[in-house]
């Protein structure tokens, strides 16, 4: 089991920029290609300390992710990011076939990932990142719940993986409880609380959500377990399924739609090995809107809240 | 080779695309054979590339963005020695090593991208002369191009960058055979000015007769000399040439050969 201890709030995007610093002074051929908003997205960390491997490729992601592949396939391990919603969707035929079906090391960042991107609103909220990606094949996505995994994720990405890659990381200050020496590995789920009545499998900021649920569960008798799922796909299987029966009570977290995400990839598992009452904690089938990060959550059922009462109310169907 | 050898070569080449796509039964006739002259030219005569070494280091990359007409392709790989001849017949056929559409994954030396969804290889055309420059390394990146293709907008997000970059080591090609699956490119989504809109976006642009050898190996021997530009070629070609019974016909875009094509073209080829 993972130890947890909270030292504060943290972006998720500064252990983006972080881990590309990390992982461009281990190696020379990791590039990055910003796409005007390199600072947003944490970049400018690396593009500082590295500014002869940084291209300015301006508001043009279909572009950069052909420029990725043209490095990719000549030895260099290019990083291209924005937010989510372009870098998954704008460019989407482009990762499709440039990246996926050529099986490139390219690292794509998508940043301000989730509702809590807040005050911009729906078009910047990214909510089907996940789901587009998800039915590629060869692709890896990582969805990493605080800064300091998101440091950890990065560098992983950068050095154990051959094929593309998808990261998935949010603006807002969030809850930072993960520690440095965890044992991170890219497709092993972490278990960070054990249980009996329920397992709450969770992803990027609401794990940290699910924490503070079971606490609340935990004073109305019931136990949960978390897995922190930060490998989307591949998912871990085994973990599921070990969950499943010791369990026997299954609730997805995720801040995303709950068509195509986190929590379809789970039942997928679930319905073919071991059929489990389930539910979903997740955007139900809407556009987002401006807000405040926790208002907005707590308005789409995406917090501690909404995971207590599903929970609740899944485990009377055991 | 020299011109004449050159000429003698495409005519083999254009007789190996209409065998393949008539054994495939399906296929891009017209704008294969459209490039038959410039591929030749290319791998006979402008690129710098070894066939028994397909990933040497210091080889010329050629990028083919509009991947419908990679028989053509196939074709010249097969003269050039990189697989033997008489896999051209497996084209388009389940196990494969000649896709549809080039596939690397199939494993055939000589691909360097797996494409066919248009408007995606003069991105990666550019990634490539950019490491070029990064790593301080001789070689150049050709790419071809269909004129129909240049509706696709992520063409213009890629020529800017290019220019901006000043990639004189990337050599572009238009096909400008001025044809597409609905009809003449003027009436589908009118690309003119064309050689303004390149130059607009900073290119140096040049112009050939892309079914004359002459003009096409001159026109890449001076493209070769420009500085701090990117090059584009606009290749005015007729789709379906060599073979005069189909010449300029946009039908033949996407149509395959039958025998009686077969035995009627094989005579008057030119």
């Amino acid at each position: 089991m993972e130890k947890v201890d909270f030292i504060g709030n943290i972006s998720t995007k500064q252990g983006f920029g972080e881990g590309l610093k990390i992982a461009g002074a281990h190696n020379p051929n990791v590039i990055a290609l910003g796409s005007d908003i390199t600072s947003s997205v944490g970049m400018d960390i690396f593009a500082n300390a590295f500014p002869n491997r940084f291209y300015s490729l301006g508001i043009a992601e279909q572009n950069a992710v052909g420029i990725a592949t043209g490095m990719a396939l000549n030895g260099k391990i290019p990083i291209f990011s924005t937010y989510g919603v372009f870098a998954a969707m704008r460019t989407l035929d482009h990762i499709r076939i440039s990246l996926c079906y050529n099986n490139v090391h390219v690292i794509i960042g998508g940043a301000h990932a989730g509702i809590s991107v807040g005050p911009d609103g729906a078009t910047h909220q990214a909510l089907e990142d996940i789901a587009a990606l998800r039915a590629l094949p060869n692709i890896t996505i990582l969805s990493p719940c605080d800064a300091t995994q998101t440091r950890l994720a990065t560098i992983a990405a950068i050095e154990k993986l051959n094929g593309p890659v998808y990261i998935r990381f949010g603006r807002e200050p969030m809850p930072n409880f993960t520690i440095d020496t965890q044992n991170f590995e890219i497709g092993k789920a972490q278990t960070l609380r054990q249980g009996n009545d329920i397992c709450i499998i969770a992803t990027g900021h609401l794990v940290w959500e699910s924490i503070l649920a079971a606490e609340e569960l935990a004073k109305q008798g019931v136990s949960a377990m978390i897995l922190n799922m930060h490998t989307i796909k591949p998912i871990d299987k085994n973990a599921i399924i070990e969950a499943a029966k010791q369990t026997g009570a299954i609730i997805t977290a995720e801040e995303h739609q709950i068509t195509g995400g986190l929590g379809s990839a789970v039942a997928e598992v679930i319905v073919k090995h071991h059929p489990t009452p389930m539910d979903f904690v997740g955007m139900p089938n809407s556009f987002g809107e401006s807000g405040k990060a926790l208002e907005l959550m707590e308005k789409y059922g995406m917090n501690a809240q909404a995971i207590v009462q599903k929970a609740l109310s899944i485990i009377k169907r055991k | 080779m020299n011109i004449n050898e050159l000429k003698h070569k495409a005519k083999e080449i254009r007789l190996d695309v209409i065998r393949s796509i008539h054994a495939a039964g399906s296929g891009h006739t017209g704008g294969s054979l459209g490039l038959a002259d410039v591929f030749t030219a290319l791998y006979f005569s402008i690129l710098n590339h070894k066939p028994d070494q397909p990933n040497w280091p210091d080889r010329d990359r050629l990028i083919l963005s509009i991947g419908h007409v990679v028989p053509v392709h196939y074709a010249t790989l097969a003269h050039a020695g990189y697989f033997p001849k008489n896999e051209l017949i497996t084209l388009r056929k389940l196990g494969s090593r000649l896709q549809g559409h080039p596939g690397r994954d199939h494993g055939l030396p000589g691909l360097e991208l797996s494409a066919g969804s248009l408007g995606q290889g003069l991105s990666v055309a550019i990634g490539m002369a950019l490491i070029a420059k990064l790593d301080k390394k001789n070689w150049c990146t050709f790419c071809i191009l269909g004129d129909g293709e240049l509706q696709e907008g992520s063409v213009w997000e890629a020529a800017m960058s290019a220019a901006h970059y000043k990639l004189d080591n990337l050599i572009a090609l238009v096909d400008r055979n001025k044809v597409q699956i609905d009809g003449d490119t003027e009436s589908v989504m009118k690309l003119e000015p064309l050689k303004k809109k390149w130059e607009s976006f900073g290119w140096h642009v040049l112009e050939c007769d892309g079914n004359n050898m002459q003009e096409i190996v001159d026109s890449y021997t001076s493209a070769k000399k420009i500085k701090n530009k990117p090059i584009v070629i606009i290749a005015h070609t007729k789709m379906g040439a060599g073979v005069p019974e189909i010449e300029g016909n946009y039908q033949w875009h996407g149509k395959a050969p039958s025998d009686k094509d077969i035995e009627n073209w094989k005579n008057n080829l030119k």
